[in-house]
C-alpha cells in the first residue's frame, strides 16, 4: 500500500450508498414507534382501536394541531421559536364565528357560501397580520423570538375577551346553513364498520382534515425541494455561516415566522370548523403540544434538523397515548398530562442515546452508523 | 500585470476597544496572487471582512474596476464577483456537501437536486477532494470541509477570490493542489487574496505582498524585492533574531531520563493499538499525513476519544484511564487540534478560558481569588503576546491566532508533567512561532515531557528529539538522532516501509 491508496479508497466509497441521515432516522423511529403502539393498542385494547374510523376521530380532533405543529417544526429548523400559535387559533376562531353569526357586520343578503369564504379570508388576514408584525420584530429588529411570541400569545388571548366577553357558538336554530357547509363530513362506505345493528356505518373524515394533509404535503416539499426551505436548514443550522455563504438571513427569519403565523391562521379555522365555537380558552397549551409533536417527530430545538412527516407521526403519537390512557380507564385529565410528558422525555432519550451511539461507532448494525467523522 | 481590478481607499474599522483597521489601502490586480501578511490581530481578516461584507466599515472606499461599490452583506460581494473562503470554516455543517457548494447562489427557486449532485459530484472529482455529494458536511473532517469550501469558491466564476489562511489545515499534497489551482485561475485573470503565515508559501506562490501591522499598513511590495528576512522584520516591526540558536537547542533535550509515560496496545475508538512511551523531560512528536492517525492517537492518551482496551504506566504505575478528567488528574495536558470545537469557550472572557483547565483540576470547590486568577491571566497574555484589549474580553472576539494561544496559556498554566500539542503553531505568526518552540524546549529542559505534533516537518526537526512516523493508522517507523533529517523523514512517511502490506 502507498499512501496514495488512502484516496483511491476514499474515491471508492462514493459509490457506496449514504449511511441513513440522522434526520430521516429519528422521523422512522417516530413512525415505528406509531404503528407499534397503534398495533398494541390493537390487540390489547380491542374496542374502538379495531375500527378505520378511530384513525379518522384522531384526526379530526387534531388537523388544527397537525397545522400549528408544521408551523412549530418550520421555525424550530429555523433556529428560532413560536408559542403565538395557540393564542392565533383561538383568537381566529372566536372572529370567525362572530363573523358567521353576523356580529362583525350584518351580512344580509350574502349567501352561506360566500360568508363561509370571506370568514376563511378574514382567518388567513389575522394569522399574515401576526405574522407581518412578529417577524418583522424578530428578524429586522432583532428581538428574541420567544418575548416577542410571548408577547404575540398574550395579546392573542386578550383580545379574544376584547372581541368578545362571552364564549359563541354556532347553533343549529341560528345557522343552519352555516354549519352544514362546515361541518361537511366526507364519507368512506369502504372503510366503514358494522354498528351493534350491523348497519354498516361509513368511515366520517372532516374536511378540516384534508387541509391539514395538505398543509404537510406541500411544507414539505417546501422544506425539501425549494430554495426557501433549504435556506431555512442553512439558517438553523449555522446563523453566521449561512449568511456568510450569501443567504440573506434577515429575510428568511421573517419568513419562516410569515409562514409560521399563516398557519396559525389556518389552523384557527381548521379549529372552528371542527369545534363552531369561540372561547377564550380554546386550544389552550396548543403550541405546547405542538412543540412536543414537533420534538417527538425529529425535529431539534437547537436548529437545522426535522421534517413535517416525522411532526405529523408526532402528533399522532401524541393523540395515541392519549387515548390509550383513557381506554386503560384511567380518566383523570392528568393522567394524559403525565403520560404526555414522560412519553416527551423517553423520545429526548432515545434520540440523544441513538445519536450519540452513532456518533461513538458503539455496537450498532453497519446501517446505522455515521460515517468517518 | 493585468489592470487594476479592486482598489480600497483608507479603510478604517474599530470594535469596542479595539482599532483593528487604521487608514489602510489596498489595491489588487488582474491576474495576481496578492499576498496580505502581518501578525495575529495584525487585521488582515477584519481587512477581508470588510471587503466581503461581513462587518460594515466605518470609513473608506471601496471600488471595482474603477467603479466605486457599496457592499453591506455578502449576498453584495458575490454579485460583485468577489468569493471568499473564511479563516474559520463558515459552512452549514447540518447540510450536505453539494448544497454547501451551491446555497446562497443565486439558485432557482425550486432546488435541482439531480443536477446539484452532479455538478458537485464533477466538482470534488476534478480536484480531488476526498467527499461525497449527499455526505452531511458535519461528517466530514476539518480539511475536507476547508477544501469544499475553496471548491465552491472556485465554481462561482469569480472576479476576485480570497483565501484566509486556507492552508492552515492542508496536508503537503493537499497545498500542492490548492497551489496549481490558484495559479491556473490566475492565468485566467483572477485576482486571488492569499492570507497565510506560511512564509514558503507565500514565495511559492505570490507575486505581490502587502504588510499589515497592528491595523495599520506597512507597504506593498514586489516579492523578487523582499527578501523573507525583511519580510518578517516587516511584520514584526523589528528584526528576528535568528532561527538558527534554536537548532543549537536541538539535540539537548534527547538526553533522556527515566521514562515517564508508557502506553502498551492503547487503543480506542478512532485509534488502532499502538505502543508508545515517553521520558522525562523528552521531546517527541508524531508524524504523519493528513489522516494518518496521529491525532488520533494523541487522542487516544488523552482519553479524548473512548479508550477500548491497553495498558497505560505513568512512572511505572498502572493507571486507568478512560476520560479526560483523570488524564488531566494523572498529569496529562492535550492541546487540541480542533480548537472551535474542542477547546475554545467563545463567550467566556480570555480570562476565564485561561483559567478554565486550572480551576477544573483543583475542582470547583475550591475557588481561586479574583486577584489570583488576574495575575495568572496576565501573566500569560505578556509571555505568549496575546493581542486583547483586556483580559474581560470575549474570546471569540480575538483573531485566530490569539485564540489559539489562549488554550496553549489554558494548558500551560496546569504545569502538567507531560504535555501533548497537537498543531500549537496552526494560525501563529513566525515571531510567535518560534516563541512557542523556544518554550517548548525550555519547558522540557525544566522537566517536563512533551508530544509534539505539526504539519511542518521543519518545526517538529527543530523541537523533537525523536519521531513517531505513522502511515495509514499504523506506526511505520520511528526516527532518532542522526536520522532526523527532512529527507528521511519524508522517505518514511512516503513508506520505504520494511514491513510489507
Ligand atoms: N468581532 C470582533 N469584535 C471585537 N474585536 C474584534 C472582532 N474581530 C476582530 N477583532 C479584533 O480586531 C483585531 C484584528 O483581528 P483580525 O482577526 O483581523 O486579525 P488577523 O490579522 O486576522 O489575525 P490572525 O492571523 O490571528 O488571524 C484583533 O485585535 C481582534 O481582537
Ligand atoms: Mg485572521
Amino acid at each position: 500500500m502507498t499512501a496514495n491508496s488512502v484516496s483511491t479508497n476514499e474515491a471508492i466509497t462514493a459509490r457506496r450508498r449514504e449511511p441513513v441521515s440522522n434526520a430521516t432516522l429519528l422521523t422512522c423511529i417516530s413512525i415505528g414507534i406509531f404503528l407499534t403502539m397503534y398495533i398494541v393498542a390493537i390487540i390489547t385494547l380491542k374496542g374502538g382501536f379495531t375500527k378505520p374510523q378511530q384513525v379518522f376521530d384522531i384526526l379530526n380532533n387534531n388537523a388544527h394541531l397537525i397545522i400549528i405543529a408544521c408551523a412549530l417544526t418550520i421555525v424550530m429548523i429555523n433556529g428560532s421559536i413560536d408559542i403565538s400559535v395557540a393564542g392565533v387559533v383561538a383568537l381566529v376562531s372566536m372572529v370567525s364565528v362572530m363573523f358567521l353569526k353576523g356580529r362583525l357586520w350584518p351580512a344580509e343578503g350574502m349567501s352561506d357560501g360566500v360568508r363561509v369564504a370571506l370568514a376563511a379570508c378574514i382567518a388567513v388576514g389575522i394569522g399574515l397580520m401576526f405574522g407581518l408584525v412578529q417577524g418583522t420584530l424578530i428578524a429586522y429588529l432583532d428581538i428574541q423570538p420567544f418575548i416577542v411570541t410571548l408577547a404575540g400569545m398574550f395579546f392573542a388571548r386578550g383580545m379574544i375577551t376584547i372581541v368578545s366577553a362571552e364564549p359563541l357558538q354556532l347553533t343549529v336554530s341560528n345557522e343552519p346553513g352555516i354549519l352544514t357547509i362546515v361541518q361537511h363530513r366526507i364519507e368512506m362506505m369502504f372503510l366503514g364498520s358494522p354498528n351493534k345493528k350491523g348497519v354498516i356505518i361509513p368511515a366520517r373524515m372532516e374536511v378540516g382534515v384534508i387541509a391539514a394533509l395538505l398543509v404537510v404535503v406541500i411544507i414539505a416539499v417546501i422544506l425539501r425541494k425549494t430554495r426557501l426551505g433549504r435556506h431555512f436548514y442553512a439558517v438553523g443550522g449555522n446563523r453566521q455561516s449561512a449568511l456568510t455563504l450569501g443567504i440573506n438571513v434577515k429575510r428568511t427569519r421573517f419568513q419562516a415566522h410569515l409562514i409560521s403565523s399563516l398557519l396559525a391562521g389556518i389552523a384557527g379555522f381548521v379549529f372552528m370548523m371542527h369545534n363552531v365555537s369561540g372561547n377564550a380558552t380554546n386550544a389552550t397549551a396548543g403550541e405546547m403540544d405542538a412543540i412536543a409533536s414537533s420534538i417527538i417527530g425529529g425535529t431539534l430545538l437547537s436548529g437545522g434538523v426535522g421534517n413535517v412527516i416525522g411532526t405529523f407521526f408526532g402528533v399522532m403519537i401524541l393523540a395515541t397515548i392519549k387515548l390509550i390512557v383513557v381506554a386503560s380507564g384511567l380518566r383523570e385529565p392528568w393522567w394524559q398530562t403525565i403520560t404526555t410528558g414522560a412519553m416527551l422525555c423517553f423520545f429526548i432519550l432515545l434520540q440523544s442515546v441513538v445519536l450519540s451511539r452513532r456518533g461513538h461507532k458503539m455496537k450498532l448494525p453497519p446501517w446505522l452508523k455515521l460515517t468517518k467523522g | 500585470m493585468g489592470e487594476i481590478l479592486l482598489t480600497m481607499r483608507g479603510i478604517c474599522k474599530s470594535f469596542p476597544g479595539v482599532k483593528a483597521l487604521n487608514n489602510v489601502d489596498f489595491t489588487l490586480r488582474a491576474g495576481e496572487i496578492h499576498a496580505l501578511m502581518g501578525e495575529n490581530g495584525a487585521g488582515k481578516s477584519t481587512l477581508i471582512k470588510v471587503l466581503t461584507g461581513v462587518y460594515p466599515k466605518d470609513t473608506g472606499e471601496i471600488s471595482v474596476e474603477g467603479q466605486p461599490i457599496a457592499i453591506h452583506s455578502p449576498q453584495d460581494a458575490q454579485k460583485n464577483g468577489i468569493a471568499t473562503v473564511y479563516q474559520e470554516i463558515t459552512l452549514c455543517p447540518n447540510l450536505t456537501v453539494a448544497e454547501n457548494m451551491f446555497i446562497g447562489r443565486n439558485e432557482n427557486l425550486v432546488v435541482d437536486w439531480g443536477k446539484m449532485v452532479k455538478r458537485s459530484d464533477e466538482l470534488l472529482k476534478n480536484l480531488g477532494i476526498p467527499a461525497r455529494p449527499k455526505q452531511q458536511l458535519g461528517s466530514c473532517s476539518i480539511a475536507v470541509q476547508q477544501m469544499v469550501a475553496i471548491a465552491r469558491a472556485v465554481d462561482m466564476n469569480c472576479k476576485v477570490l480570497i483565501l484566509d489562511e486556507p492552508t492552515s489545515s492542508l496536508d503537503d499534497k493537499e497545498v500542492e493542489m490548492l497551489f496549481s489551482l490558484m495559479r491556473d485561475l490566475k492565468s485566467r485573470g483572477v485576482g486571488i487574496i492569499f492570507v497565510t503565515h506560511f512564509l514558503e508559501q507565500v514565495y511559492a506562490v505570490s507575486d505581490r505582498i502587502t504588510v499589515l501591522r497592528n491595523g495599520e499598513l506597512v507597504g506593498e511590495y514586489v516579492v523578487e524585492e523582499l527578501p523573507q528576512v525583511e519580510l518578517v522584520a516587516k511584520m514584526m516591526g523589528k528584526e528576528l533574531e535568528g532561527l538558527s540558536d534554536l537548532d543549537k537547542n536541538r539535540g539537548k533535550s534527547s538526553a533522556a531520563g527515566e521514562s515517564l509515560y508508557e502506553a502498551e496496545n492503547l487503543s480506542s475508538s478512532e485509534a488502532k493499538p499502538f505502543d508508545f512511551q515517553i521520558a522525562k523531560g523528552e521531546v517527541n512528536g508524531f508524524t504523519g499525513l493528513l489522516g494518518s492517525g496521529r491525532s488520533e492517537s494523541v487522542r487516544a492518551i488523552f482519553a479524548a476519544d473512548k479508550v477500548t482496551g491497553g495498558k497505560v504506566r505513568m512512572k511505572g504505575k498502572q493507571l486507568n484511564i478512560n476520560t479526560p478528567y483523570q488524564a488531566m488528574k494523572a498529569g496529562i495536558g492535550y492541546l487540541p487540534e480542533d480548537r472551535k470545537r474542542d477547546g475554545i469557550i467563545a463567550d467566556l472572557s480570555v480570562r476565564e478560558n485561561i483559567i478554565l483547565a486550572l480551576q477544573v483540576m483543583k475542582g470547583f470547590f475550591h475557588p481561586m481569588s479574583k486577584a489570583q486568577m488576574s495575575g495568572f491571566a496576565d501573566e500569560y497574555i505578556r509571555a505568549l503576546e496575546i493581542k486583547t484589549a483586556s483580559q474581560d474580553t470575549p474570546v471569540g472576539s480575538l483573531s485566530g491566532g490569539n485564540q489559539q494561544k489562549v488554550i496553549l496559556a489554558r494548558w500551560l498554566l496546569t504545569h502538567p508533567e507531560y504535555l501533548i500539542l497537537d498543531e500549537p503553531t496552526r494560525g501563529i505568526d513566525v515571531g510567535t512561532k518560534t516563541e512557542i518552540q523556544r518554550l517548548v524546549l525550555k519547558l522540557a529542559e525544566e522537566g517536563m515531557s512533551i508530544t509534539f505534533i505539526s504539519s511542518e516537518i521543519e518545526e517538529m526537526l527543530r523541537t523533537c528529539s525523536r519521531l513517531i512516523v505513522m502511515r495509514d493508522r499504523k506506526i511505520v517507523g520511528e526516527l532518532k538522532g542522526e536520522e532526523l533529517t527532512q529527507s528521511n523523514v519524508m522517505r518514511t512517511i512516503a513508506g520505504g516501509g520494511k514491513e510489507n502490506a
